[in-house]
Formats: structure tokens, C-alpha cells, sequence
């Protein structure tokens, strides 16, 4: 199972402890995060489950190549972050 | 009269009230977090923040205990799209509104990108106006100010809450008859100079900074919109300018008296493309003719160097219409007890003020 974490940003609004969670890709990691914690989903993704705008998704070291659909490949001892871009004032 | 001002900030949530003749803050909320719009439904007194989390999205948080304590309730959403790249997702909510005396439980809630949404179960539960989301010329509104259209004003009429007036930055007025089944513009006499001359009449091109109605003569209606000042007095069926409004035309706040539909209040600036009071000195204008004449109210405003913008939820009237308050970008809070004669600094260290509510 790959282990999923979240910056701390977003803990300041939903509790979103480190998780381990089955799934070949980040969109099936994250449907497994969010069967357990579903009032999480709506922070990560929009209306449409598209990654937010402002929110980055890395499997390892890499930023992934679909905020659209999350289809990049998930292994199970991968990690994967869930952080947010810089912004605001 | 109101004792109590609730306050959408771009830092948090504020409840201020007035205790012994002195008004000051009572209570804050969500304190960091960028908060679009507040409400307090008179109907069941819940109270509702909508947060504007930059990374996070909208969120939409309900308190049944005055603001001691909150929890999320779903925000609202629109349905998954044929196809994901293209459709559709609330960015800010603008208009937040009960949906009517007769209609308990329910909400009206205006967004960017311009969707209309009702809950029946006071925010448990969202669903998308499919009617106007789908309606012809739905599809010309454009940005104002922001980059995608928004749904700024919903005045529910107080005789049948099936009678629905709302305003699009940019796309006009509309109207349902039947509680959003249908929807037609109307926003005939409303003009845009600043449109190529074919399109200046346009109902779909109209940018109405901000829609009010007047509680017992809901024929009454005024609108800011970028072009000046418009009012109605027959239910938005035919709008004429309001020549006479001083300073200037431009702004993006209005307020109706609850009582009165000849009275009403605003905050002009310069101009669009210099949004600061006219000469530094910020004032409200008041009319008691339906607009034939105002008064330039400055009595406890500041007179000199000042650079405040009342955006277009940041002015509100209480429901004997005597009580106002005002809260500026620049993070000041005024009241007034009378109609807007004198007004009294409450706060100059708020942060940035979307929206003030009476409660």
C-alpha cells in the first residue's frame, strides 16, 4: 500500500493523518483516502475531480503529469503527497 | 434596531456587537481564512460563513449556536461534466440569502463561475439551477472583475418566494416566477457605454454591481452597476438611470430602506478604472425622492487621505432602515444611528471587508 500524506496547510482545516491506501493510481489512492475520510475529497479535488488549481500532487519525487483524471501510476511502497503551491498575502 | 453586525472578512469571520451604547467585537471565527459572505437567517437563526480557502476551495460552515461553535455542511458543487477537462467548479460564493418566510429551510446561493444554487434543508444539501445555468444568453455573461461571471444579489420577494430577482457581474437582472424553474432577463433601460454601440442596450452584457429590493415595496428596486445608478419601480420591467447620484456614478454598494422604496444609500468612487473615493474623502449619498436629489452624507467619514472601496456587500441596513453599517477594504467599520447622517468609526484595524450583515 502506498503511504499518502498531506501538508500541514491543509491540516489547520481537516484532519488528514498519514495513511497507507491501496490503488494503482493517485485517483484510485485517493478514492480509497477519501471511502475513509470523505469530507476530505472537496479540499483536494474541484467540482469536476480535478486536482484544485493550487494544489500539488508528487508520487515520490515527481510532480504527476494528469491533474485531470490522476492516472499516473501508484506502486505500493510509493509515496504520495498531497501539499498546496505558495500563494496569497 | 439591529444590535449585532456580523462581517465576511479576507481574514476571518467577525460578530460585533453593541453592548451598553458601544459596539465592538464580540466574537471572531475562521481567523486567517478568507471568508466571501455571512448570513444570518432570521428565520431559524443559523448562521452561515463561506469560507474562500485559495488552495482548498469554497467551503461552507453553519453554526446553531450563534458562532460559538461550527460545523462544514456541504458546499455547493456543480454536477460532474460529460467532460472533466471543461466542466464547471464554484470558485467564490457571492450571494448567500434565505430563501423566504414561507419557505423555511430554504437558501439561494449566487457563485463565480455564475451558477445559481437551492438548498431545501437549510445548506445540507445543494442543487444547481438547471434552468438558468441552461438558459439562452446564459452563455454571454463574462468576468467583472473576476475572470468568470457572478451571481452578486438575490432578492427573494417577501409576498411569494417562488419570485426570485437576481443579478449577474456581467449578465443583467433575471427573474423566476417559479422558484427557478424558468428564468427571463430584465434588464430593459439598463445601458454600458463602454460596450461597442450595438451591444450597449444588451440585457446580457449588463454589469450589476449590486441589486437591492425593497422590503415592503418589492416593485422597488435599485442597482449599482458599472455603468451608474438604475431603479425599477415596477418590479424590474423597465429600468431608468438615476442621473441626480453624486459624487460620482460609479460604485459598487446600494441599500434599500426596508420601509421606503424612495430611500436608499450608496458609496460612489472615482471610476471604474480609479476605484477610490472621489478626492480622498469617502462619502455615502443618500436619496429620499427615488433619486430626483441626493445628499452627500459626511458627517464621521474621513474627509482626507482616504482610499477606502465599499465593495458591493459592504454596506447593509438594518430593518428599521435608521441603523446602517459599513465596512471598507481598508478594514475600517462604520455605524450609523440615523439613516446615515453621522457615522461612528467602530474599527480601523479589520482586515479587508467583503460583506456586512445586520443579525
Amino acid at each position: 500500500m502506498a503511504r499518502v500524506a498531506f501538508t500541514d496547510n491543509l491540516k489547520r482545516h481537516i484532519a488528514c493523518p498519514v495513511v497507507r491506501a491501496d490503488g494503482r493510481t493517485v485517483a484510485a489512492v485517493l478514492d480509497t483516502v477519501f471511502a475513509a475520510n470523505p469530507r476530505l475529497r472537496s479540499y483536494v479535488l474541484d467540482d469536476q475531480g480535478r486536482l484544485r488549481r493550487h494544489v500539488h500532487v508528487y508520487v515520490n519525487a515527481e510532480r504527476i503529469a494528469d491533474p485531470i483524471a490522476l492516472s499516473d501510476r501508484v506502486r505500493p511502497d510509493d509515496e504520495v503527497f498531497v501539499f498546496q503551491a505558495l500563494s496569497g498575502g | 434596531m439591529s444590535d449585532r453586525i456580523l462581517l465576511a472578512t479576507r481574514k476571518g469571520f467577525f460578530d460585533v456587537r453593541r453592548v451598553c451604547g458601544r459596539w465592538r467585537i464580540a466574537a471572531t471565527a475562521f481567523l486567517g481564512d478568507q471568508i466571501s459572505m455571512v448570513l444570518r437567517d432570521p428565520r431559524d437563526g443559523t448562521v452561515y460563513a463561506a469560507q474562500a480557502l485559495g488552495h482548498f476551495g469554497v467551503k461552507l460552515q453553519r453554526s446553531e449556536t450563534e458562532g460559538r461553535t461550527w460545523h462544514e455542511v456541504p458546499a455547493p458543487a456543480f454536477p460532474r461534466a460529460a467532460d472533466a477537462e471543461k466542466g464547471p467548479s464554484v470558485d467564490y460564493i457571492l450571494a448567500l440569502e434565505p430563501g423566504g418566510a414561507a419557505a423555511p429551510g430554504r437558501l439561494w446561493c449566487g457563485t463565480i463561475p455564475g451558477g445559481l444554487f437551492r438548498s431545501d434543508d437549510r445548506g445540507a444539501s445543494w442543487r444547481l439551477d438547471e434552468a438558468l445555468w441552461n438558459a439562452p444568453g446564459r452563455a454571454e455573461w463574462r468576468g467583472g472583475g473576476f475572470d468568470k461571471p457572478g451571481i452578486d444579489s438575490i432578492c427573494v420577494d417577501p409576498r411569494d418566494p417562488r419570485h426570485v430577482t437576481l443579478a449577474v457581474s456581467t449578465g443583467g437582472v433575471w427573474q423566476t416566477a417559479d422558484g427557478g424553474g424558468s428564468w427571463r432577463p430584465t434588464s430593459e433601460g439598463m445601458f454600458a457605454v463602454y460596450m461597442p454601440p450595438e451591444r450597449r442596450k444588451d440585457p446580457l452584457v449588463q454589469d450589476v454591481h449590486r441589486l437591492v429590493q425593497c422590503a415592503a415595496a418589492p416593485e422597488g428596486l435599485w442597482a449599482q452597476h458599472h455603468n451608474g445608478v438604475f431603479r425599477s419601480t415596477n418590479g424590474g420591467r423597465r429600468w431608468r438611470e438615476v442621473k441626480a447620484i453624486r459624487p460620482s456614478k460609479f460604485g459598487f454598494a446600494v441599500q434599500v430602506h426596508p420601509g421606503d422604496p424612495d430611500t436608499a444609500w450608496f458609496v460612489p468612487g472615482v471610476k471604474d478604472e480609479c476605484r477610490i473615493p472621489v478626492d480622498a474623502k469617502l462619502v455615502v449619498a443618500r436619496t429620499r425622492d427615488g433619486g430626483a436629489s441626493f445628499e452627500v452624507l459626511t458627517r464621521g467619514l474621513p474627509q482626507k487621505d482616504a482610499y477606502d472601496l465599499v465593495h458591493r456587500h459592504g454596506l447593509a441596513v438594518d430593518a428599521t432602515g435608521t441603523r446602517l453599517a459599513m465596512g471598507s477594504t481598508t478594514g475600517h467599520l462604520w455605524v450609523s444611528e440615523n439613516a446615515g447622517s453621522l457615522w461612528t468609526l467602530v474599527s480601523g484595524n479589520l482586515p479587508p471587508i467583503a460583506c456586512v450583515r445586520f443579525a
